[in-house]
């Protein structure tokens, strides 16, 4: 059994519009396990990123319910003191714009024994200065020693995203959440990133929360994936089965519609409609029917909720089982009308 | 006849410093840069940030002066042109990459779509009206949005709205940068799609600027690569992808994440053998300031910057 780091209950993280609270992540409920590559995908406003600052303690206005356990607290309630000793320490963050994360007037080294320093005061400033030179190094930065003295400015977008990293994981940290690490990058820079982070994955022995748009991204780098769809978790699977046998309507849209050159498809699959917007969300029945108004209204299920389809394969609603593009027909119906 | 005919383009910007503002180098954003686009065909221009590639799709239609080089369409020199009304004009558009920024918030839809209309052609409102509702209509949205101002679209529409703007004039040309990349993969399919259809219909032909190579390998005949400002491969899309034969081309190749997790572990090996071969061989495809050569044929239709021989 897998040692587990994080477990997430009902999580709901609602935030206000005009007078009310609208659930932006609502209702997710999710484990993570030492050693795994965890993905989050979904389209903007899905939730995804709501769900990563939950985790990380980040939001300052949302009304946040549920429980997110680990070790002996619940990351909903901890006060402010307790979070200043595991942010940075247990858990740390990668952010998806190298630039806005980093301190344009303070240079690579003293961020990076910033981090160090907060949560280790017994390092002398040597000691500490050859532990950071050390990160910089373990993050494939050339010239360590050199690019302990220059700003950010002075580095190139994948550099930076290395210093992001090396901030993130100074303190050893068990979970690793990493927000988009790879949007803001070229793409050779983004396939050096996330070889950068498989590798670190290895020597750490940390869980990862992976959240990001890309299934290319999933496909590389991913162990387990959620997909998030309106603030739910809609499907959740092993990456393997994930593209082998997707299962829920969504996943399968959502795989339809990249370009693939292997499949040679002349029309790309479009997902009907648009995500509603928060305030406007279903919150009963299935969020997903209204994009896919062919499937019979019967198909889907009152209260939607996931099922273990296989082991370790979790589905929700019962839309899936009669699922099918507008432009195939199902194969049982094949049957029923021979 | 080629309908855009590019040769040797070239766009330096001046590099000013010293007190007295004098212009003391250039930056060569685009240095030598020739192609050709048949009619009703879509070019890809890709290339990472800062390798020329939007700054010759906006060089080509006008928007930065061009140092030197020569711009045909249709067999017309259209370098340099001044803001004349000037056929070239019309018939050469553009898609913007952001949605959000390209469309002006205080205006209605029906404004932004017939300013080309307005710029161009006489007429009336209630003609003009009627156009605009025929091209929402052919964007896919309904006629009653000429009210409505951007910010009550989704990203998708507002592409959509960029797009009828762009086709308002029936145009010939299409230079698109990045029109997909600020949008979700389920929008961008549909934008996707809606520029394939609307390129049969009205046999447009298109200039497509992108760092996407999945997208560019979908919608593309022909592409050139770019880097710091030079091309560093041309070719039909089947040459580029099956045969690539520069070792920049292999890298961008290689760099594409496999959508099947089982062969992780080939990709990465390969992505590997790839760099490697970057490291060992990066003085056989770059000159000493590590600019790319001059094209050289492999084929008839594929072209690979490489130093002469002999």
């Amino acid at each position: 059994m897998a040692e587990r780091l994080i477990d997430i209950n009902n999580l709901k993280t609602s935030f206000r519009i005009g007078d009310d609270y609208y659930a932006a992540v609502d209702g997710v409920s999710l484990s993570l396990n030492k050693n795994e590559v965890l993905a989050i995908v979904g389209e903007s406003g899905c939730g995804k990123s709501a769900l990563a600052f939950s985790i990380m303690g980040l939001h300052n206005r949302a009304k946040i319910e549920g429980e997110i356990l680990y070790r002996d607290h619940n990351l909903v309630d901890v006060s402010e003191s307790t979070w200043s000793k595991l942010r940075g320490k247990n858990l740390g963050m990668i952010f998806q714009d190298p630039l806005t994360a980093l301190n344009p007037l303070m240079t690579v080294g003293a961020q990076i024994s910033e981090a160090l320093f907060l949560h280790n005061r017994k390092l002398s400033s040597e000691e500490r200065k050859a532990k950071v030179i050390e990160l910089i190094e373990k993050v494939g930065i050339p010239r360590p020693e050199h690019v302990y003295t220059q700003y950010p400015h002075e580095l190139s977008g994948g550099m930076r995203q290395r210093v992001v990293i090396a901030i993130a994981i100074a303190n050893d940290p068990e979970v690793l959440i990493a927000d988009e690490p790879t949007t803001a990058l070229d793409a050779t820079i983004q396939s050096q990133i996330l070889d950068l982070i498989r590798e670190l994955k290895e020597t750490m022995s940390a869980g990862i929360v992976l959240i990001t748009h890309d299934l290319g991204v999933v496909a590389e780098m991913a162990d387990r994936v959620a997909v998030m769809y309106a603030g739910q978790i809609v499907e959740i699977v092993d990456v393997n089965r994930l593209f082998e046998s997707p299962l829920h309507p969504y996943t399968r849209s959502l795989l339809n519609s990249i370009p693939n050159a292997e499949k040679g498809q002349e029309k790309l699959h479009v997902i009907q409609g648009i995500v509603p917007a928060l305030q406007n969300l279903p919150r009963e029945g299935c969020r997903f029917k209204e994009r896919i108004p062919w499937i019979d209204e019967s198909a889907h299920e009152e209260n939607p909720e996931l099922h273990e389809v296989t082991p370790g394969h979790f589905v929700r609603c019962t839309c899936y089982k009669q699922f099918h593009f507008p432009n195939e027909v199902k194969e049982d119906q094949v049957h029923a009308n021979s | 006849m080629p309908i855009l005919k590019v040769e040797d383009l070239k766009v330096h910007f001046p590099i000013k410093g010293g007190i007295f503002g004098r212009t003391v180098d250039h930056v060569k954003a685009v240095d030598g840069v020739s192609l050709e686009i048949e009619k009703g065909t879509t070019y890809g221009l890709v290339g990472e940030s800062g390798s020329g590639k939007t700054t010759t799709g906006r060089a080509i239609i006008g928007l930065n002066k061009i140092t030197s080089g020569k711009v045909s369409f249709e067999g017309k020199d259209v370098t340099n042109l001044r803001r004349s009304r000037a056929s070239f004009h019309r018939d050469v558009q553009m898609i913007f990459q952001d949605p959000y920024s390209s469309l002006n918030p205080k205006k209605r839809v029906l404004d932004i779509v017939a300013e080309p209309l307005r710029n161009f052609e006489k007429m009336s409102r209630s003609e003009e009206k009627k156009r605009v509702e025929e091209l929402l209509e052919l964007v896919g949205l309904s006629p009653e949005s000429i009210v409505k101002y951007p910010h009550q679209f989704s990203g998708g529409q507002r592409q959509r709205i960029g797009i009828a703007r762009a086709i308002a004039l029936k145009p010939k040309l299409i230079i698109a940068d990045e029109p997909v990349s600020a949008l979700d993969v389920s929008v961008q399919a549909q934008v996707l799609n809606f520029m394939q259809e609307i390129q049969k219909e009205l046999d447009l032909t298109f200039l497509f600027i992108s760092h996407d190579l999945g997208v560019i390998r979908h919608m593309c005949n022909q592409i050139g690569i770019m880097y710091r400002g030079r091309f560093v491969e041309e070719g039909l899309t089947e040459d580029i992808f099956n045969n690539p034969q520069h070792i920049y081309t292999k890298r961008l190749v290689a760099a594409i994440p496999n959508i099947d997790p089982g062969k992780r572990e080939d990709s990465l090996q390969f992505r590997q053998e790839v760099d490697n071969e970057y490291k060992e061989s990066y003085d056989n495809y770059f000159d000493e300031e590590g600019l790319a050569y001059k094209l050289q044929p492999v084929t008839d239709t594929h072209f690979v910057a490489l130093p002469e021989k002999g």
